[in-house]
């Protein structure tokens, strides 16, 4: 399958890249290509230019910051994975850097790309949206902050404008007293999630002092389980508090039947998902990894 | 259309073409380049019998446009062997059964080779982890990950030889 014909450019500055997005309407940015050049082979995606920001080396970085880890837009997946920084204090990340496709589609897939593609499926947004991320959006008017609550605004639609540029994810440091964990049930190694659950807690002792829930592949857009949040916040992780909020994920996702299963497979998965996560979560709290 | 020339490097080679922007990796690999072994399975991103190395690292060669590799070094199964002595992984991959249609057998060599330039002494779980991004449906995997062994051996053998040499030269 050969993807219909467009029109390349290889930008070798952001400013460069940002211009030839307002020159071109409807052009699309090539970052890894792991999602849209499939979509291009199969002709779901037609774009007529195309701007290469594999040229951008400079948006390719990890870095810890003052209260929070920068992670640069063209960064890979793979990079995660071999990050001492993420893999030591950010073990959410961590874990979901691990089960995204797999290692030859991680060497490209960049993790900006993963968010700016807004689809549910993909395994980034759930961890962004438990890690109250924000991404850093730089356009002609310059740098803006979007808090990752307003990011996903539809299916494969984000609130990034026509000519700005994902440059970085911006992940808060998690405090002392913080877990977080995400698990996800795949039918094989690189398939998209049944289900999947990102959990990030804070604990004061026993008890919860905060949680955010993002649930993968089991709605329209990606979203939080608001309900499984707020049935944990304040409590302690008793058997029954977990069930209450696995039943709150499970009635508050909205899933799809398909080859992955059924609807009332898909909501039960999330129950049972959100409870282990948050488990996990509470037990990496307890051992001083966050 | 939009035709772009390119040069990179393929084996040590330096190539110059033109190509177009729609071009795949893998397309320009086998039919401009005539480097035919590495083969397409799949072409959904899938299955990794297209996998070569790009600046080292292994990526699907279906998943990337030939323009993109402008720069690049590029190392395909062609290029594994040295001098007419096979690599520690092909000569593995022989001794251990590794393949049996041989279709994924080229992808499953680069794939194996980044992971043990990474990392020289897998355990086997890692090896597993290292291939999970190729797909095989004759040997069930378990003489592809004793190949992988094979060579990760023979190659910190072969080491260990040189090591000795240099200290009693």
């Amino acid at each position: 399958m050969i993807p219909g014909q467009f029109d390349y450019h290889a930008p070798t500055s952001l400013d460069e890249a940002v211009a030839l997005l307002g020159q071109h309407g409807g052009a699309k940015i090539l970052a890894g290509g792991q999602s849209l050049i499939p979509a291009m082979r199969f002709r779901l995606a037609l774009p007529e230019v195309l701007i290469d920001i594999n040229g951008l080396a400079d948006l390719d970085y990890i870095r810890e910051a003052v209260g929070h880890l920068a992670i640069g837009g063209l960064t890979r997946e793979s990079a995660l994975e071999e990050s001492a920084a993420v893999q030591s204090r950010y073990p959410l990340l961590a874990d979901t850097a691990r089960v995204i496709a797999d290692p030859l589609v991680r060497n490209l897939a960049t993790v900006g790309g993963n968010l700016a593609h807004a689809d549910p499926a993909n395994d980034h947004p759930a961890a962004m949206l438990a890690y109250n991320a924000q991404v850093v959006a730089h356009g002609p008017q310059g740098t803006r902050t979007i808090a990752i609550d307003d990011f996903f605004t539809g299916l494969f639609e984000n609130s990034l404008a026509d000519d700005e540029i994902l440059t970085e994810i911006r992940i808060p440091e998690p405090g002392a007293g913080a877990g977080g964990a995400y698990l996800k049930v795949e039918r094989k190694v690189g398939d998209y999630a049944i289900s999947a659950v990102a959990v990030q807690l804070a604990m004061s002792g026993d008890s919860v002092s905060a949680a955010r829930i993002g649930l993968t592949n089991v709605s329209p857009v990606p979203m939080r389980a608001s309900g499984a949040e707020q049935a944990v916040v304040g409590q302690r992780l008793t058997e029954e508090v977990l069930e209450a909020a696995g039943r709150a994920a499970a009635a508050e996702c909205d899933p799809s039947a398909d080859l992955r299963g059924s609807v009332d497979y898909k909501r039960d998965l999330t129950r049972v998902l959100t409870k282990r996560a948050l488990r996990k979560a509470a037990e990496r709290a307890a051992g001083g990894t966050s | 259309m939009s035709k772009h020339t390119i040069t990179l490097t393929v084996n040590g080679n330096e190539f110059t073409r033109e190509v177009e922007s729609r071009t795949l990796l893998v397309h320009f690999v086998r039919e401009d380049l005539d480097l035919t072994g590495t083969h397409i399975g799949c072409d959904t991103t899938s299955c990794g019998a297209c996998t070569l190395l790009v600046n080292g690292r292994a990526i699907k060669s279906c998943t990337m446009f030939a323009v993109q590799a402008n720069g690049a070094a590029v190392e395909t199964i062609e290029g594994v062997a040295q001098n007419g002595d096979l690599h520690p992984l092909q000569e593995g991959f022989w001794e251990k059964h590794g393949l049996q249609c041989g279709y994924c057998t080229p992808g499953m060599i680069m794939s194996a080779k980044q992971l043990l330039e990474q990392n020289p002494n897998p355990t086997e779980e890692e090896i597993r982890w290292g291939i999970s991004g190729n797909l095989c449906r004759c040997t069930g995997y378990n003489k592809i990950v004793e190949a992988i062994q094979y060579a990760a051996a023979k190659a910190r053998e072969g080491q260990t030889e040189a090591g000795g040499e240099e200290a009693s030269s």
